[in-house]
């Protein structure tokens, strides 16, 4: 009786499919459904190559999504850092065979699809760091040795993902490996103090930046700066979201967008475009779906038993917010330019992959929330 | 066990940690919410007329010009349809190619290829280029049968300005061309109503009734993306016409006027006598006015521009000429007014063997053999200079400067309808020793008498001095603008009443009349004059006795006038030869005044010819045609003045 209750292994196939959270299918299948006619619109109401590429990406990854779900969460466990070393090895890759598109080396040619491994990348830091600190006791965690771990594993594909160059991204990773150190509940002074340093070395930082990215931080600090070259996309993106007001200009109606007033409406700006034509009322949904699916990821994360899943799933609903946070700080001009795709509504294929891919893991979790993994 | 509370502790510290994090998001998300709720809700107007800023663009459209008619609303000046072709320049993918295309389409010439590519460069790259302004029928029907090979290019119907009676009014009217920088800052109403392409006046009225004519520029409003290509049109303010301008000027008149001068050099005025409405005002040679609607070609404005015989010169108003005898009736007028004389004075004239002397300097009469013994009347009929040179001396510069001025000389008759009208000059002791800071001769007071040396007056002048005299010596303001608002019915007959009337009054100093005001002390000397100038057209002896009408109904009264160009010396009086053997240039200027019907007058005349050589022989035959077309169309004139007195 108790080893059926913690062995799902024994689970029928109806069990399982009993446990899948189907709410949180219904919320991402909305989002992606907003999406797709997001990205109509950014085609003037064409059924054309974005929209149709789109819409077969977001059904072939959901469904990816819907199989590896029953995946078990013991399997990840025991692949995690296989899967970072995956990530590590495509991103050296990049650095030799990448594809270059304006002015950045990002992606390997996989055949059916250019990869963007540092959108790999930022599940495998999730799942690697979960399993580094499933097994590390309470006591260990604040030890020097166990700290400095995770800090190299982090900075390496950081490191890597900044060269390519892609700052967006690379903090996007950060971001959510920190979170996993913070809820693995290491001391926060630690946070405290080096969140000072990085106060302090900003100005450094900065100066080691690359031109564009400089200007672009320089520029979101006064948009006027440069209005038709970097503070462009910023003022455009405010007049198109301001101009939406409250009910917005209606479907396949921006005038910004349409008029190809916006840049990269298909994928950074895409929620720029959403929120021209469906004002307040549609932006406060679709960030309602997205605070939702992290509530849902959250909550499966305290059902589940081991700190594997939990801290996996904590870890990913925290990147899920950064991600959608950054985004839209982004284009509603609270944080500068720095290039970060909003989950599932944004055009390209890796991120969506990686999005789907985390949110099976997160299923896993769900399906298999009573699994033990024993601390090897 | 040890494991299993550490165990615990974990698990608790990663759900204090979530929560914690849990907090964090919320506050994040309520700093979005916040920004969405600023930018669609707060600020949304601003980003609203942010957009529609970004999305809509305006194009100006030219304003229509008002017409210009003439008295009887015959059209002068108008919009005619003309076919263009436009290059929308964000549309026209090869560039190159298409001009090339259109070359051969249309048949541009090389020099109008080159000045298409100047003219792109100040282009931007949505503006739409004007390739060709005016093409014919033929030219429009082959480029819209091409028209699918040629992207970008628009066959457009347009209007440009049409002068039908072209070369028969282009002093009057004037012509049209683009808007150049100095039009714009100099003028209020071009600059607000600027846009490319814009034609405005650049002569006579044209020009100086831009404000009237302009009209109002229209507004297209395009929606364009976001590299300025239009997409779809919101908006179009239709521009307005202009108003339209009547003048005073009879067409028939006119025409037969310019037919006159063909082949000469001069110039005819017509005005009426008391409403000042100027009927003709004819100067020649003339030139084409729409040859200027689209830019002039360089071989016809070198045409035009080295003739010399000067067609760019109004001659009426900018031609400058010594008046000659036709300035007697007001020297004689002068005289009586003043008192110098009286109109029996005798004074012999001798010839050329006993000249008129003043301190050893010698003056002779035109005619060789003299007048012999001459009263007044007498003097003015058969134009005795020795007769003038002598009452000249008498009177003195200074009066009769006095007088010429108050009769319309020396300054401008049409104020600021003309820009390029002059002012001419009436002397006076004062006048030489300001502009030419020397003192006065007597001997120039002399030549002035029979209108020669520093006096200069446009014909224009001269009418309007005739008329002046004609209408019993009421100042009039002369116009070439219809006034619809003035009742000149009432002011002519008050002016037929004043008349006669005797006033206590001297009209002797220096001063300044309102219009219909009396211009003379003695009305009996106003018409002593006018009947030594019926003496002078219609009894023997008078200097234009030939051009006479005997019919009373065009019976007019005059004086000739030979205006010398050089000083007469010894040796060209003893050879005494024959206009034809004179050099052009050298020859005199032919000149005549005169009014009509001798009973009642309505209206007064001049005629100019440059260098015509005898006022009697090719300026007074020239007034007769003239006159009898006025008086014949009188009656057409008066009708349309009852009509529209009676309608106002």
């Amino acid at each position: 009786m108790l080893t059926k209750r913690f062995n799902t292994s024994s689970y029928s196939f109806i069990d399982k499919l009993k446990s899948i959270d189907y709410f949180m299918i219904l919320v991402v299948m909305l989002i992606g459904c907003i999406s797709v006619f997001a990205i109509y619109s950014t085609e003037g109401g064409h059924f054309s190559y974005y929209t149709k590429n789109h819409l077969i990406r977001l059904v072939v990854f959901f469904s990816m999504f819907l199989v590896l779900s029953f995946i078990r969460i013991s399997i990840w466990y025991r692949y995690a850092y296989i899967f970072y070393l995956i990530g590590l090895i495509l991103l050296i890759l990049v650095l030799f065979f990448g594809i270059s598109a304006s002015g950045s080396t990002r992606w390997i040619d996989l055949y059916l699809l250019n990869l963007q491994p540092s959108e790999l990348m930022k599940i495998a830091i999730i799942v690697s760091f979960a399993r580094y600190y499933h097994r590390i006791q309470n006591a260990e965690i604040q030890n020097y040795k166990f700290l400095l771990q995770p800090i190299i594993l982090l900075i390496i594909p950081c490191y890597l993902v900044i060269k390519q160059p892609d700052l967006g991204t690379s903090i996007l990773i950060a971001g959510s490996g920190i979170a996993i150190i913070w809820l693995a509940g290491l001391n926060i002074k630690y946070f405290v103090y080096s969140s000072l340093a990085l106060l302090v070395s900003l100005p450094f930082a900065i100066s080691i930046l690359k031109p564009y990215q400089k200007s672009r931080i320089l520029t979101f600090f006064n948009p006027d700066r440069d209005p038709l070259g970097a503070g462009y996309q910023i003022i455009q993106s405010k007049i198109a979201i301001g101009s939406g007001g409250f009910y917005g200009k209606g479907f396949l109606k921006g005038t910004q967008s349409y008029l190809e007033f916006l840049p990269e409406k298909h994928t950074d700006f895409i929620f720029t475009l959403f929120s021209e034509e469906f004002g307040f009322l549609g932006s406060m949904i679709l960030l309602l779906l997205y605070v939702l699916l992290v509530y849902r990821i959250v909550r499966i994360g305290f059902e589940t038993r081991s700190f594997f899943s939990r801290l996996y799933c904590f870890g990913f609903a925290s990147a899920l917010f950064l991600y959608v946070f950054v985004n839209i700080a982004m284009v509603v001009g609270l944080l500068p330019i720095v290039g970060a795709p909003l989950p599932i509504m944004s055009y390209g294929g890796s991120s969506m992959l990686s999005i789907m891919l985390g949110l099976s893991i997160v299923m896993s979790c769900k399906i298999y929330s009573q699994d033990q993994i024993s601390n090897y | 066990m040890l494991n299993r509370t550490s165990n615990i502790e974990k698990g608790r510290i990663i759900s204090r940690r979530v929560f914690i994090l849990g907090a964090a998001k919320i506050l994040l998300l309520a700093g979005i919410t916040s920004r969405l709720y600023n930018l669609q809700i707060s600020d949304r107007e601003k980003y609203e007329i942010l957009s529609d800023k970004n999305r809509i663009r305006e194009w100006k459209t030219p304003p229509q010009r008002g017409i210009i008619t003439d008295y009887f609303n015959n059209i002068l000046a108008e919009n005619d349809r003309v076919f263009q072709v436009h290059l929308v320049l964000d549309e026209v993918k090869n560039f190159n190619k298409t001009i090339f295309r259109l070359k051969n389409i249309i048949d541009l010439n090389d020099q109008e290829v080159r000045n298409i590519y100047k003219k792109k460069q100040k282009l931007k790259p949505w503006d739409t280029l004007v390739v060709s302004e005016n093409l014919s029928w033929s030219q429009f029907s082959k480029l819209n049968l091409y028209l699918h090979e040629l992207e970008g290019a628009k066959p457009v119907l347009s209007t440009s300005r049409y002068y039908p009676y072209a070369n028969d009014l282009v002093h009057v009217v004037g012509y049209v061309g683009d808007a150049s920088v100095k039009d714009i800052e100099s003028k209020k109403e071009i600059e607000e109503n600027f846009v490319p392409g814009l034609k405005v006046g650049k002569s006579g009225l044209e020009n100086s009734q831009e404000k009237l004519l302009i009209g109002k520029y229209g507004i297209k409003r395009y929606e364009v993306n976001a590299s300025g290509k239009r997409i779809s049109q919101i908006d179009y303010l239709k521009e307005t016409q202009g108003q339209s301008v009547r003048t005073t000027i009879d067409i028939e008149v006119q025409k037969l006027a310019q037919n006159l001068l063909k082949d000469k050099s001069g110039s005819i005025c017509v005005m009426d006598i008391y409403t000042g409405e100027i009927l003709t005002m004819a100067s020649s040679p003339t030139y084409d006015p729409n040859k200027f609607t689209h830019g002039i070609e360089s071989k016809d404005w070198k045409e035009i521009k080295n003739n010399p015989f000067r067609p760019l010169i109004n001659k009426s108003i900018a031609g400058l000429y010594s008046p000659g005898s036709t300035l007697k009736p007001i020297v004689a007028l002068a005289a009586l007014e003043y008192g110098i004389i009286n109109s029996e004075k005798v004074i012999e004239c001798k010839g050329h063997k006993h000249p008129y002397e003043l301190y050893g300097e010698k003056f002779h009469c035109w005619k060789k053999h003299g007048h012999g013994f001459m009263r007044l009347r007498n003097a003015i009929k058969q134009s005795c200079d020795i007769y003038f040179y002598e009452i000249a001396r008498l009177l003195g510069v200074d009066k009769l400067s006095i007088i010429a001025k108050r009769y319309g000389l020396g300054s401008k008759v049409l104020g600021n309808n003309y820009i390029d009208e002059k002012s001419g000059i009436v002397p006076s002791t004062k006048w030489k020793r300001q502009v030419l800071e020397q003192s006065w001769y007597l001997g120039e007071t002399v030549i002035t008498g029979i209108g020669q040396g520093y006096i200069q007056t446009t014909p224009l002048q001269l009418c309007l001095m005739t008329a002046h005299l004609a209408n019993g010596g009421f100042k009039i303001k002369p116009n070439i603008i219809y006034q619809d608002e003035i009742n000149f019915d009432a002011i002519i007959s008050k002016i037929k009443s004043d008349k006669d009337k005797l006033y206590q009054k001297s009209m002797l100093q220096e001063q300044e009349i309102d219009t219909h005001q009396r211009l003379y002390s003695n009305p009996e000397n106003i018409k002593f004059v006018l009947d030594a100038m019926f003496g002078s057209t219609n009894e023997k002896y008078g200097t234009s006795y030939r051009s006479r009408f005997d019919d009373p109904k065009y019976q007019f009264a005059g004086k000739t006038g030979t205006s010398q160009v050089k000083r007469i010396t010894d040796k060209d009086r003893k050879l005494d030869l024959d206009l034809s053997e004179i050099e052009y240039k050298n020859r005199d200027h032919a000149l005549y005044v005169a009014f009509a019907p001798y009973k009642n007058p309505r209206y007064s005349i001049s005629v100019l010819i440059e260098h015509g050589g005898s006022g009697s022989k090719a300026a007074a035959p020239l007034a007769k045609q003239i006159i009898k077309k006025i008086i014949d169309r009188h009656k057409f004139r008066e009708q349309i003045r009852k009509a529209s007195t009676n309608s106002a």
